[in-house]
């Protein structure tokens, strides 16, 4: 198939090769909106359809596109799941836009926001043990707030204020971590977490006994998928196997497109991102980054495959990043914005809350009060957040090593005669 | 107590920590069923399984990135990187993950784990077998940085670095792995009887190698790693010229042993410092900005510095580009005769 067009993304008529459908440089508008889904992955190694077409449940309407009567509400989800899912990506969408507005107004230094990708965190948060641990990238901050990490900590950590226990002040905003929610604190750089996550699955393989082994599950975007670290920690993952069992890993890519002004096409002639995995040895599934169910459905199975000692799972969520890529960024520039209006009509949350009503689940009176007592939350929390004090001068020289060595006593001393 | 050299130091410390506690493990390039390519890990796989001695595929990346998971989660990793100027591949894991870990997860999430690698020229190794980068590592805040120079504290120091709750890079003196002078026997030197079981040199210590004899002037000369032999041999050329030398072997880099270096300064004030790698921003320069900042009032001399060249290292001229006793000599005497 030759789609290297000058309108990238858009929906190109499948012209007649001699190939099959496949390979095709990357998602594409058509795959994540037409009546159908793959069946359920088997999780084998080798299983193309299951890495080069998207698992769905819900069309972007919320329907079910292929009921099944063996399911639970013919979807596999309990309603009480999906609405978990829902309840947090509602708060996350009205975290976002807020903390947007506060960048914009000057009182914090840097956002990224999870917009239109909120299915693909915070279902794969919601598809893990609260004793799983994640490795997140940028975006992956909502799956810490799904499992309980506090809003004031989040807000401090924005902030950068004394009530910061994730990073003291000493990162930008969005690098959250907790070490209560086997959440890794995030750092900026591309791709590193993935051999680091492939390390923790090794640890966990030996400090238990499978079936029951906790699970890690390392996060990463389209674009760093170009990184060597990506393909190390692949390579890794495919070879190690304490105990003679596969990793307790999961490697979970949410594929929004754009790596700020770079479009997958520029990152990856492969045919999917998921196709990958079998190259190296691993199961690789792609599933519709935008509906919860699915995500959850496929998050859920690859870590029970992988708990029990199955081979390691490379998951990639096809989504869309329909916002800017951070506060600093402005894609207007350098995209169709036009286009990003389409996408943004493949809505998670707008999916999965017509899903509920259709289920009698929800109603738009719940709805508007969810979205309300997320606002007054938030609101609350903002004027907390905003009188804390900053950082004290010492937490500066403080973990740098696990004692302050005798340099840092006297760059200290030095530091705070300074003032 | 059992005389051994270098290798069977480390091997010794590797079998001790893996004895003593089960969440040691082992990784690296042909570290378990070879034993490493310079057999510091021999027999370790055979007694503690492939799970806990762990042969890795070719990638430092992977390995130092897989180390630091495993850290995180509680393992104590001891990597080893072949030899040091391979380590590069894995300098993103090291200087912004694994330097960096405990302190931008505001303590939640330190990484305390062991790099093993040799440094240092000497084997006719040329350019990529030979080179001596701690000073890059040491620019990183977050990392510990310890370069042995004899059997003894390369077993103490690596104990020591496994005991340590915060990332240690250990440079192993390649050179003289086997003996301090291609072959010598390390009975018959300083710190080549090694004690059984469990014992830690402490880190950031540094050690007197010679100590002055009170005859002649007196020159602090400072070093570490393969160097010290150098250093010990450039004493000797000079102690019938009235040049008399404390040698501190400085063990620790990071961090520095600063009160050795200045007591030594302010007693001699005459002070040379010697290594193996590129003048430019190495070592070296890093002790001779601490001694103007400390023992300037001290001094009765300019500062030497004896290193390699500003080149990338040779292989047909090594001997011409590794600082030799010779040319430490020479920097020892034009410090002794200062005026």
């Amino acid at each position: 198939m030759t789609e290297q067009t000058s309108t990238p993304h858009t929906s190109t008529p499948n012209t007649s090769t001699p190939h099959t459908s496949t390979p095709r440089p990357s998602p594409r508008y058509d795959d994540l909106t037409q009546d159908q889904s793959p069946a359920f992955p088997l999780f084998q190694v080798g299983e193309r359809t299951a890495m080069l077409e998207c698992f769905r449940v819900l069309r972007p309407d919320g329907a079910v596109i292929a009921p099944d009567a063996a399911l639970e509400n013919s979807t596999g989800v309990s309603h009480a799941d999906a609405k978990a899912m829902l309840r947090s990506m509602v708060r996350q969408r009205v975290i976002d836009e807020r903390m947007l507005g506060l960048q914009r107004q000057g009182r914090i230094g840097f956002y990224g926001a999870a917009t239109g990708q909120e299915a693909g965190t915070i279902a794969a948060g919601h598809g893990l043990q609260l004793r799983d641990w994640v490795h997140p990238a940028l975006r992956e901050g909502g799956i810490a707030l799904h499992r309980g990490y506090p809003l004031k900590t989040y807000l401090a950590q924005i902030f950068g204020s004394a009530d910061d226990t994730s990073t003291k002040g000493r990162q930008m905003p969005c690098h959250y971590g907790s070490k209560e929610l086997n959440f890794v604190t995030l750092s900026s750089v591309m791709a590193t977490q993935m051999p680091q996550a492939v390390g923790t699955a090794y640890a966990m393989a030996l400090r238990h006994t499978a079936p029951d082994r906790p699970v890690t599950l390392g996060a990463i975007g389209d674009g760093a998928t170009s990184e060597g670290d990506f393909h190390v920690a692949l390579t890794f993952a495919g070879v190690m196997r304490p105990r003679g069992l596969g990793l307790p890993l999961i490697l979970y890519v949410q594929n929004n497109q754009w790596a700020i002004s770079t479009p997958i096409e520029r990152q990856s002639a492969a045919a999917s991102l998921a196709l990958k995995a079998e190259s190296y040895g691993l199961v690789g599934v792609r599933v519709d980054g935008n509906d919860a169910l699915a995500v959850l459905r496929v998050v859920r199975a690859a870590a029970e495959h992988v708990r029990t000692g199955g081979i390691p799972v490379l998951i990639e969520a096809v989504t869309y990043r329909v916002g800017a890529h951070t506060t600093s960024d402005d894609p207007s520039r350098y995209r169709d914005e036009g286009l990003t209006k389409r996408w943004a009509g493949l809505d998670p949350i707008e999916r999965l809350t017509h899903y509920l009503m259709a289920q009698g689940q929800l109603t738009a009176d719940e709805l508007a009060e969810l979205k309300s007592a997320c606002e007054t939350e938030l609101k609350q929390a903002l004027i907390e957040a905003e009188q804390v004090p900053p950082v004290a001068l010492r937490t500066l020289f403080e973990d740098v090593f696990a004692e302050l060595p005798p340099h840092l006593q006297e760059q200290l001393a030095q530091a705070e005669r300074a003032g | 107590m059992p005389s051994m050299n270098i290798i069977q130091a480390i091997n010794d410390a590797l079998f001790c920590a893996m004895r003593r506690d089960d969440k040691v493990v082992v990784l690296g390039e042909d570290v378990g069923k070879f034993g490493g390519v310079f057999r510091a890990t021999v027999g370790l796989q055979e007694e503690f399984g492939d799970d806990r001695v762990i042969d890795t595929p070719l990638a430092e990346a992977g390995i130092i990135g897989t180390a630091i998971g495993m850290a995180m989660y509680g393992l104590k990793p001891v990597a080893e990187i072949q030899f040091s100027d391979f380590i590069f591949p894995a300098y993103d894991q090291i200087v912004n993950e694994l330097a960096k870990a405990r302190y931008r997860s505001a303590g939640e999430f330190p990484a305390s784990m062991v790099i093993r690698t040799p440094f240092g020229g000497g084997i006719r190794g040329g350019h990529y077998h030979s080179q001596s980068p701690e000073a890059v590592f040491c620019h990183q805040a977050g990392l510990v940085v310890v370069a042995p120079s004899n059997p003894y504290d390369a077993k103490g120091l690596l104990l020591s670095a496994i005991e340590r709750d915060d990332p240690v890079m250990v440079f192993e003196p390649k050179r003289i792995y086997r003996g301090p002078d291609h072959g010598t026997n390390w009975s018959a030197q300083k710190g080549g009887e090694v004690p059984e079981g469990w014992y830690t040199v402490p880190i950031g210590k540094a050690a007197i190698a010679r100590e002055l004899t009170g005859r002649g002037t007196p020159v602090t000369l400072i070093t570490y790693g393969a160097m010290v032999y150098t250093c010990l041999k450039a004493a000797e050329l000079v102690v019938n010229e009235g040049v008399d030398v404390e040698l501190i072997d400085l063990r620790s880099l990071v961090p520095l042993d600063l009160d050795a270096i200045v007591a030594s300064g302010r007693k001699t004030g005459r002070i040379v410092v010697a290594n193996e790698a590129p003048r430019t921003c190495g070592f070296a320069g890093e002790i001779v900005a601490q001694v103007a900042e400390h023992c300037f009032d001290w001094l009765q001399a300019p500062v030497q510095r004896v290193t390699g060249w500003d080149t990338p290292f040779p292989y047909t001229l090594e001997a011409a580009y590794l600082p030799d006793a010779a040319r430490v000599a020479e920097a020892l005497r034009k410090t002794a005769r200062f005026n």
